[in-house]
């Protein structure tokens, strides 16, 4: 069995506990000597995604110097992974391990689905859910085919949630459009992120998901603070929090 | 100095105009999707799109000058300007020397860029631009609020009641038909009296020597047939190779931007009329400082489809004129910087970096890590707002220190459900003015972490 480090990105450690606990939980369930190394802290993203580089870098140097030593690198966002695959190139080039580190660092639904190769996911969950799928997981780690693009469709979380039983997963009329999150857009553009946002929430609503899943906590958090200022009816909930109730083998 | 976010919220304070517009372009963007996936080597086009264009801008001085070569072979004047001034001076001297007066324009980003209607009219020549949108946003004084569709930000009641009054139409008048109609009529007699046509360019073709011009209403046919002096402007990344290359980017073209399979007309211009005169306008104004950037090089490679703008899910709720610039969108966001880091310094940050607009463009140009790209090097140039450069600064210092950001964390969530909700919701809290904040949770992750395990 690989070695597994478990990266709990900061606003999950501190918001989300439950987020992190279920990954934790669904790794360990499928046999994985899963470690969390307590000294991590964040991959650097908001600093990077604000041009801050210089206040980025010593947080991906860390983010080697703690990770670097597992075989597998799993976390339950797709944004922070794609921010270690993606964006740690023009610092750590060349350091060692980090090829290795960048190539094996997963988000949660990519590692269940093209590493543990998961084919069997035994449990219920009776609700109507659509799938918000959080732009840097989707168009920055494949973890399905955009809507722009024109090749074979595939779709890693459905791939995985469509198994439970009683679960339908609704068609919205914009399949992977931007919830408007976005980091500090979510302040610097507030208009426009809030408008983003609720309209995003009208077309799960349209669409009849009594539940908005997704693979990454601040994009759903931003929907979750919408809705709940709207008093509306629906939930939002991580994608690892539903599997967590199910048996995968 | 009001930056993008201030502009969009005004224009999204509108929600059911805005409503109105993001319906408009995403409808475009269906239209498109539909037309990509009748191609089943959509992607492989793209990658040949991509692929031309890297190669040509490699080598771009060569094929500027075999471009230069053959045109003149053919009988046109091909003129060079350094920037915007020497463009417009170029134009002016050709219309000058011909004595015009009256001069009819298709659509062309790059005389906007130049502001050359207000230098010709300053100088007594009549500018009328011909394409439809453009017309009716010269008639409103306004610049375009899209490149393809300069005029989406209207309503037909908007254009009803600016052909009432320029035009004489019926008071109340929408229906599209009948304005259209009228505007006809009324370019059609600046067509007739026009003494020379002005024409942008969608490529340029170094092995012919000759231009081609893609429009849906025939104006710069009209526009460079009836009058004997035809005048094209181009910026300098418009080149191609080979006339073959044509058919990787003619597929690519409209459908990326309208959703059309082909636009109504594909002009190729190889030469003046007989008895007339063409003339190029090769402008760099800027692009061979963009050709010495690696990171930005790719943008030179955009063939003005509009696409990303179309699928900016930001652009599509804030508006064009939200940028402040002449091209909006994404790749406007990318460019206008390039002019002036710092007025455009929103720009960049004008977007969720969600990447539609990447996997929406025909020639692949990695637009949102380009906007990534040029929020650092605005921060290098230090004309991102001090606040926000102290404050991520900060942030590192606290997430860089597990002791720092354990105690933070623990602080900030024992003291956010005691404070009054007047204080936690009070003006310094932008997240909150229309959201909530998530509930704070009594142990984080690594507290429990340790139960969990024992
Ligand atoms: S950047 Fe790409 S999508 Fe945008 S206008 Fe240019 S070619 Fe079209």
């Amino acid at each position: 069995m690989p070695s597994v480090g478990l990266f709990i990105p900061c606003y999950v450690d501190q918001l989300y506990p439950q987020v992190g606990l279920a990954t934790l939980r669904i790794l360990r369930r499928l046999g994985f000597n899963v470690e969390f190394p307590p000294e991590q802290t964040c991959c650097g993203q908001p600093m990077a995604n604000s041009g801050c580089d210089a206040a980025a870098r010593p947080l991906a140097e860390r983010f080697l110097a703690i990770f670097g030593k597992y075989d597998h690198v799993v976390a339950p966002s797709g944004s922070c992974v794609s921010m270690v695959r993606n964006h740690y190139d023009h610092w750590l080039h060349g350091k060692p391990r980090f090829e290795h580190l960048r190539d094996n660092t997963f988000e949660l639904c990519e590692y269940l689905t093209g590493v543990v190769k998961v084919t069997k996911i035994d449990g219920d969950f009776p609700f109507k859910v659509g799938l918000q799928m959080s732009c840097h997981g989707l168009r920055e780690l494949r973890l399905a085919r955009s809507s722009e693009q024109m090749t074979a469709p595939y779709n890693k979380v459905r791939q995985l949630l469509s198994q439970l039983r009683g679960i339908e997963i609704v068609d919205l009329l914009r399949p992977d459009e931007c919830c408007g999150f976005g980091g500090a857009f979510a302040v610097d553009e507030e208009a426009v992120s809030c408008l983003m946002g609720r309209d995003r929430i009208e077309d799960h609503a349209r669409a009849g998901a009594e539940v908005i899943v997704g693979y990454d906590m601040s994009c759903l958090m931003h929907l979750d603070g919408l809705i709940r200022r709207a008093e509306r009816a629906q939930r939002v909930m991580h994608v690892a929090e539903i599997l967590e109730k199910a048996q995968l083998a | 100095m009001t930056g993008h976010a201030e502009k969009a919220a005004a224009f999204a304070a509108n929600e059911s105009r805005t409503h109105w517009h993001d319906e408009s372009l995403w409808f475009v963007r269906v239209k498109r999707d539909r037309q990509a996936a009748s191609i089943p080597e959509w992607e492989a086009l793209r990658e040949a799109a991509s692929a031309i264009k890297t190669h040509t801008l490699s080598r771009l001085a060569d094929y500027l000058e075999e471009f230069e070569r053959n045109a003149t072979a053919n009988g046109i004047h091909v003129h060079w300007a350094r920037d915007a001034a020497e463009h417009n001076a170029i134009v002016h001297q050709i219309l000058a020397s011909h004595n015009v007066t009256r001069l009819v324009k298709s659509k062309s980003m790059l005389t906007e860029e130049c502001h050359l209607n207000p230098y010709l009219e300053a100088r007594g020549i009549e500018v009328t631009d011909t394409d439809l949108g453009e017309r009716i946003v010269q008639l409103r004084k306004e610049p375009p609020s899209h490149i393809v569709l300069p005029a989406i930000h209207l309503k037909k009641e908007d254009i009803g009641e600016l052909f009432h009054i320029e035009l004489g139409t019926e008071k109340g008048a929408s229906d599209p038909k009948y304005l259209t109609e009228a505007a006809r009529g009324h370019l059609r007699s600046k067509f007739m009296e026009a003494q020379a046509g002005l024409t942008g360019v969608n490529f340029a073709v170094a092995e012919t020597g000759g231009v081609v011009v893609c429009t849906n209403e025939g104006n710069a046919d009209m526009g460079t047939s009836l009058p004997p002096l035809h005048i094209a402007c181009m910026g300098m990344e418009k080149l191609i190779p080979r006339a073959e290359d044509l058919a990787v980017f003619l597929r690519l073209l409209a459908r990326s931007g309208t959703g059309q399979p082909v636009t109504t007309y594909t002009s190729h211009f190889n030469g003046p009329l007989p008895g007339g005169e063409m003339h190029v306008v090769i402008v760099d104004n800027g692009r061979s400082r963009i050709l010495g950037q690696p990171t930005f090089r790719s943008s030179l490679g955009c063939i003005r489809c509009g696409a990303c703008m179309n699928t900016c899910p930001v652009y599509r709720r804030s508006g064009g004129y939200s940028y402040g610039y002449i091209v909006p969108g994404p790749i406007g966001s990318i460019l206008a910087p390039q002019r002036d880091p710092e007025k455009y310094a929103s720009l960049p940050f004008a977007s969720s970096l969600c990447g539609s607009c990447t996997d929406v463009c025909p020639v692949k140009i990695d637009l949102h890590q380009q906007l990534l790209a040029f929020r650092k090097k605005l921060v290098d140039l230090k004309v991102v707002p001090l606040q926000k450069r102290l404050g991520m600064a900060g942030l590192g210092f606290v997430l860089s220190r597990p002791w720092l950001y354990r105690m933070s964390g623990s602080l900030l969530r024992a003291v956010m459900p005691v404070l009054p909700r007047g204080l936690v919701y009070g003006a310094w809290n932008r997240w909150g003015v229309q959201r909530e904040l998530p509930a704070m949770p009594k142990e984080s992750f690594r507290d429990l972490i340790g139960k969990e395990l024992s």
